[in-house]
């Protein structure tokens, strides 16, 4: 596959706590259309790297570009970047005083303005997608983690985000209900979003990825077509994190 | 004659003045209640800031109001003003003054708590949706930490005007009061009075507080 138009740039990104580095210099780019799964030891600092991409850790040094337009440390930036970057966390973090319709609605209605009418409908139409439509007004409580991680999914793509990040989304399932939530988000990838996921489902990246990216201890170590990475993976460290998940 | 002590209560318009003598009671502590409400959410707020002399100073309030028994601090307004500034409050002034400053001091420290209580990641969704601060404050964290404060603060108003009753001592005629004034009136005649007085009291006050504590009980099974 051609992918011609960058969505997301990052440069030189340096990020730490204050103990230590996390993010040492990584760069990469993504593509309109593309699908890259970012994998790598616990720790790594994966779920930094998602976070710094819509703005919720402060970089140190180096730069994130979307849509060509550069993202620094301007706060009514990030809320924009925000509505074009959905991101779906790993502990299935609904609103637990709003029915699934209201989670869903907030974003549109409040920080889109859109019309609460047009909104719903489309709402219903996603929450179809992901077959979900008769739980509209149930409450998280009342849904299943799997459940509840669609939900998730849906909520951050009613904001039409033109990339999404997925961070873990199935880490904190039971491993029955892991299926469903990978089955929407391949659903998505055919469909022609561009997102970026971080996930310990080998099989899975395996399967979704254009193109994997193997960071570790801060680094980008390896980058790869999936069946490259997989099969003959190229550096020491990616042969040691890909030997853990055989028997 | 004895048996019909019970006849003090009915006696002219005594049970009328329990009555009114209740009144005030709830009076001071609904005005008490509701400015501790206002002011405790400020306090409250203000004490989840990371600001470290903010956070001391109403931390040294807290548990100055808390450490201090109630009483005293009565006693301290209501006499202590006057002598030292010669400010001069009524009795019911001082008393709202002194139950809202304790008031607040608990409300703060609910509202802290239930501030606090709530996940980090629910601001982080919040803010990964593209909500602005005020609008996750709004609707996101409010909305829960009101469904947890309620059955405390609810609690917290029947405690307050359980200990209203003190400010007899300050000589505000409520309900406590009037019943002093109705037993000493009846020494003679009525010398259970005082059985009789103090009794009717005691259900007075548990049907103002009861319906309270019920409902405080089902919005805290209600979560
Ligand atoms: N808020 C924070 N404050 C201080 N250190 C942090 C913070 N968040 C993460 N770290 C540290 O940064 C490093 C990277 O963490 P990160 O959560 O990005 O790793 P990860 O690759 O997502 O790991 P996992 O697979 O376990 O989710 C870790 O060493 C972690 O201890
Ligand atoms: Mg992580």
């Amino acid at each position: 596959m051609d992918f011609e138009e960058v969505l997301l740039e990052v440069r030189h990104l340096h990020k730490d706590y204050g103990n230590g580095p996390v993010l040492e210099d990584v760069s990469f780019q993504v593509h309109k259309g593309e699908v890259i799964v970012i994998i790598g030891p616990s720790g790594c600092g994966k779920s930094t790297l998602l976070r710094c991409i819509n703005g919720l850790e402060e970089i140190v040094s180096g730069g994130i570009w979307l849509d060509g337009e550069a993202v620094g440390k301007d706060k009514a930036k990030w809320r924009e970047v925000r509505q074009k970057v959905g991101m779906v966390f790993q502990n299935y973090d609904l609103f637990p005083h709003m029915t699934v319709i209201d989670n869903i609605l907030l974003g549109p209605v409040k920080v889109q303005k859109r019309e609460k009418k047009k909104a719903e409908e489309e709402a219903e139409k996603l929450l179809e997608r992901v077959g979900l439509l008769d739980k509209k007004k149930a409450y998280p409580r009342q849904l299943s983690g799997g459940q509840k991680q669609r939900v998730a999914i849906v909520q951050a793509l009613i904001m039409k985000p033109e990339l999404m990040l997925f961070d873990e989304v199935t880490a904190a399932l039971d491993p029955e209900m892991v299926r469903e939530v990978l089955d929407v988000m391949l659903e998505l990838a055919k469909g022609g979003s561009t997102m970026l996921i971080v996930t310990h489902e080998m099989q899975f990246a395996r399967a979704v990825a254009d193109r994997i990216i193997f960071l570790d201890e801060g680094r980008i170590a390896e980058t790869g077509l999936p069946e490259a990475f997989f099969d003959q993976p190229k550096t020491e460290r990616a042969c040691r994190f890909l030997d853990t998940f055989l028997f | 004659m004895q048996d019909l002590g019970i006849r003090v209560l009915f006696m002219g318009n005594n049970f009328l003045r329990l009555l009114l003598g209740l009144w005030i009671t709830i009076k001071i502590s609904l005005a008490a209640a509701g400015l501790s409400l206002v002011f405790g959410t400020f306090l409250g707020m203000v004490m989840t800031l990371e600001n470290s002399v903010v956070r001391a100073v109403s931390r040294v309030y807290l548990e100055f109001i808390r450490i201090m028994p109630q009483l005293v601090l009565l006693f301290l307004v209501y006499f202590g003003l006057t002598k030292a500034f010669g400010v001069n409050l009524s009795g019911q002034a001082s008393a709202v003054l002194v139950f809202t400053l304790w008031g607040t001091a608990e409300m703060g420290d609910l509202v802290r708590g239930a501030l606090v209580s709530i996940p980090r990641h629910q601001y982080e969704t919040g803010t990964a949706l593209g909500l602005g601060p005020l609008q996750i404050y709004w609707y996101v964290i409010i909305p829960q930490a009101v469904q947890r404060l309620l059955p405390l603060a609810i609690n917290l108003t029947t405690r307050m005007i359980k200990t209203t009753s003190l400010v007899v001592l300050i000589g505000v005629v409520e309900v406590m009061k009037a019943a002093q004034q109705i037993i000493e009136a009846n020494r003679y005649t009525v010398p259970d009075a005082a059985l009789w007085i103090y009794g009717a009291i005691f259900f007075l006050y548990f049907f103002v507080c009861w319906p309270i504590s019920l409902l405080a009980a089902r919005l805290e099974r209600a979560q």
